[in-house]
């Protein structure tokens, strides 16, 4: 009779590989360019995303968004104060899902995604005139060119720059 | 045996209770219930002791208060239409009632929103009179 594994085995060992390959294809993809695996929390979106981009929270270290979220009555020069209730509420969500970007552990500059490295490194080609362009504004208006930045998406096969863009920015685009 | 308890409760205390809770929403005007842009108004203008002034409230919203933005900065000089946030580029939708009827149904956020714009605007909370002209001026723009 020869060794080999019985039945019950072998179909565990195959479900094991399964989900190893299963887990690899959904998070790969995701962990290079959709930081955004979680649920968005609804009072977020609302109170948050009124003025800017609901940034995924994996985007910032948990000591960053602490901070944000303890001085929301001087944010970055306007006034975005809330109620105590709320602030727990959103500061819990997003100290549980700060950092799972990459390399989020460093803390950037005045707590500013756009001052990351790896931000800075991921659009150093970027022409510095398009931040300031009309349609585009600033770095951290991410859906100015990025079309699923809303759903925490943020792959370069959905980068569209702005129509308004002067067509000598437009050819970085193709990269 | 709520509904006993309900029905036991003397008429002159529910007389009571409710001029107690009338005389709250006068002093709370601002934060009270009122859940449509008219009852925002009245209670502002209660709590302002005068009436409304559109025009006034025109004025107020274009004008720049010492800082660098004004309110039309964010929602236009005439905010029928999308506005576009003057720091981050996003847009803001219709601030009068008559372009979107969700605005100032919700007393809490209109409090809210109040707060924080005043402070960007002025470096201080706005008076209920110069809500009460700029809501009566916003609810005055028609389609």
């Amino acid at each position: 009779m020869k060794n080999k594994p019985l039945a019950p085995v072998r179909y565990a060992r195959a479900a094991m590989k399964w989900i190893a390959i299963a887990l690899l294809a959904g998070a790969g993809p995701a962990r290079a360019d959709s930081p955004q695996r979680v649920t968005p929390l609804p009072k977020y979106q609302q109170e948050c995303a009124a003025c800017h981009l609901a940034y995924p929270p994996g985007m910032l270290p948990v000591a960053s968004w602490k901070r944000l979220m303890g001085s929301l009555s001087t944010h970055y020069g306007t006034d975005a104060s809330l109620d105590e209730a709320s602030v727990r509420e959103i500061s819990g969500w997003l100290q549980t899902h700060a950092g799972t970007y990459k390399r989020v552990s460093e803390e950037p500059p005045q707590d500013r995604i756009t001052r990351s490295q790896w931000f800075v490194r991921k659009h150093n080609e970027v022409d510095p005139q398009i931040w300031k362009q009309a349609s585009v504004k600033s770095a951290a208006n991410c859906a100015a060119c990025h079309s699923a930045a809303d759903k925490g998406s943020f792959r370069e096969s959905e980068i569209q720059f702005p129509k308004g863009l002067d067509a000598r920015f437009r050819r970085n685009g193709s990269d | 045996m709520s509904r006993i308890a309900v029905t036991a409760v003397p008429a002159a205390c529910i007389a009571r209770t409710f001029v107690f809770a009338a005389a709250l929403a006068v002093t709370q005007a601002g934060t009270a219930w009122a859940g449509t842009p008219q009852e925002q108004l009245g209670a502002l203008s209660a709590q302002a002791g005068r009436s409304p002034n559109g025009a006034q409230g025109q004025q107020f919203f274009n004008a720049k208060h010492g800082r660098e933005w004004s309110c039309a900065s964010c929602h236009n000089a005439q905010p029928t239409g999308e506005g576009k946030h003057a720091n981050t580029g996003k847009s803001i939708s219709a601030l009068a009632p008559a372009f979107n009827p969700e605005r100032f149904t919700d007393p809490a956020k209109s409090e809210k929103w109040f707060r924080r714009n005043c402070n960007d605007v002025l470096a201080r909370e706005c008076t209920a009179a110069e809500k009460a002209d700029v809501l009566a001026w916003l609810m005055g723009l028609k389609r």
